[in-house]
């Protein structure tokens, strides 16, 4: 199984010594030269023209398209997944059933296959030559190298991450809050809406941040499905690319800082909620 | 009722598009089969990819280590803004850590203006594949490794301290053995996810067929070439070795659990 990125805090034992300062600093100094330079570079070319070349470059009608398609994705991308998450998370952790591993490692699947992968794969259903292609083409339904085609290929690659989070956690609460509830007299969908529900929240929270900034952030899959028509089908990712490849690096810099304040703030938020579920957990103990 | 919903959902969204691809693979003669995954061109893109791949988890394997260990065991100022950076290379959109990247590595860039005049060229050039691979695959490594160091007992490292082992013998001897599992299962989720990375790569490797043309790459460009066939044959390949590292990485963490339920 992939691990939960979710980080679970202990508490934590010191001894002080050289090595421990030794290694502390390396650290550090390693975090910076490999994480904190190709952050800082992203600003530091967005800005190269200033901050009016910066704002010109990204409220450019081609650059908000490429937000607005974005934005789009995220929006239908997020809640279908909180709801397969949860919904899949349920059945797999709840009730017993012959086949259940194997529903578990297929969850999985999308972690491990390329998202060039992914893109081919749902080219080859959606494709002229794919599986539906055909009927497709004879009811006039456009889905590759159009909007709906990026959003499937988006769908198949942040699949798991909801699940991921959430099914440990249901796992170790096993179902005995559910049952007392069902005793009560709760029906099922209560019985989700309050008992189960709020016990996950966190995790939820958690597989959600993470979907929707791999959602964001997709540049593989969407890549091979989404035909790069200039203003339609160029998400943030591709119009980076895109410019990238006109020798416009300042502009595709511009872009590239949306995309990185983004990814902080997912930072940031991944950083709160688990302090939040830290400072919840420490009170229950 | 979720369960047919989730599952009817899992198998149209993600199941049916590989049935496809392997359809249509299948559908290819076993002469065109090989022809497309065995090219020299081929050969190449998968020699390069898992070369790169390799040199990336070997940085890995010891800068995730370090990290995991310190964020484990060490309290100071910072540690939660170092561990809150560690999720950077997942959040940070692969498109985006490659023009960095190449940005850095770029003959006047920060870290290439030290590099190139040394001889060493990572922009365009075979290093650059493995420094993308290792920046993306990096929080697989750290978030495997930390929560064993975590949950690592103590006693046993103070029993060998009385007994007069040096910290080195202490790291080597008794907490080496008991993480070596999960860095090895980090380390192989790392490896995985190298293989298949494709966004971080385009922009740094300088895309040479037979030098620095990964195989995801060779894909896409069969594609643009109208290659169908070629482009499902390869990309078959990818989801087989996929698959592959897949069943070892869930064979290593049954192991792990196994020698973790005995300790």
């Amino acid at each position: 199984m992939i691990p939960s990125m979710a980080v679970q805090h202990h508490h934590h034992r010191q001894r002080a010594s050289v090595v421990r300062r030794v290694l502390i600093g390396l650290a550090v100094l390693l975090a910076l030269v490999v994480l904190g330079v190709p952050t800082a570079i992203v600003f530091v070319h967005a800005f190269g023209k200033g901050v009016e070349g910066w704002w010109k470059a990204i409220s450019a009608p081609e650059a908000l398209g490429a937000i607005g398609l974005s934005l789009f994705t995220l929006v239908i991308v997020v809640p279908v997944n909180a709801v397969y998450g949860l919904s899949v998370a349920w059945a797999v952790t709840k009730f017993r059933w012959q086949g259940k591993k194997w529903l578990v490692s297929l969850i999985e699947v999308p972690f491990s296959v390329s998202p060039i992968v992914a893109g081919v794969a749902t080219l080859m259903v959606y494709g002229s030559s794919g599986l539906f292609g055909g009927w497709l083409m004879d009811h006039d339904i456009k889905v590759m190298f159009a909007v709906p085609g990026i959003i499937l290929a988006t769908l198949f690659v942040t699949s798991p991450f909801v699940a991921r989070e959430v099914m440990p956690l249901m796992q170790l609460q096993g179902t005995d809050e559910e049952e007392a509830a069902q005793v009560l007299g709760a029906g099922g969908l209560t019985t989700f809406l309050k008992v189960t529900l709020p016990n996950v929240k966190w995790a939820l929270f958690y597989g959600l941040i993470l979907c929707a900034a791999r959602s964001l952030g997709e540049f593989g899959a969407v890549s091979v499905v989404s035909g790069h028509i200039r203003g339609e089908t160029n998400t943030l990712p591709l119009y980076i690319d895109l410019l990238y490849h006109d020798y416009d690096s300042s502009g595709a810099f511009a872009a590239a800082s949306v995309l990185t304040l983004l990814a902080l703030v997912t930072v940031v938020l991944k950083a709160v909620v688990e302090g939040r579920r830290d400072a919840v957990e420490e009170e229950g103990a | 009722m979720t369960m047919g919903l989730s599952v009817s959902y899992l198998g149209l969204i993600v199941l049916l598009p590989i049935a496809a691809l392997l359809l249509k693979a299948s559908g290819l003669s076993l002469h065109e089969f090989l022809a497309a995954t065995t090219s020299p061109r081929a050969l190449a893109s998968y020699e390069v990819t898992a070369l790169s791949a390799a040199e990336a988890v070997a940085f890995n394997a010891v800068v995730g280590l370090l990290f995991a260990w310190v964020l484990a065991r060490y309290d100071f100022p910072g540690r939660r803004l170092l561990d809150s950076v560690m999720d950077l290379p997942f959040a940070l959109p692969t498109a985006v850590a490659g023009v960095a990247l190449t940005a850095a590595f770029a003959p006047n860039g920060w870290f290439g203006q030290y590099l190139v005049p040394l001889g060493i060229k990572v922009a365009h050039a075979q290093p650059g594949i493995a420094v993308a691979m290792a920046f993306t695959s990096l929080p697989f490594v750290v978030r495997t490794v930390q929560p064993v160091i975590e949950d690592l007992e103590l006693d046993v490292e103070e029993a060998a301290r009385i007994l007069g082992a040096t910290e080195l013998q202490v790291f080597v001897r008794v907490v080496l053995p008991t993480i070596a599992p999960a860095l090895i299962a980090g380390v192989t989720l790392a490896f995985a996810r190298c293989l298949g990375e494709f966004g971080a790569i385009i922009f740094i490797a300088g895309n040479r067929p037979f030098e620095t043309e990964i195989t995801a790459l060779l894909i896409y460009i069969r594609l643009e070439e109208y290659e169908y066939g070629a482009a499902t044959a390869i990309a078959t390949v990818v989801l087989a070795v996929a698959f592959l590292v897949m069943l070892a990485t869930n064979a290593l963490q049954a192991w792990q659990q196994r020698y973790l339920d005995k300790g």
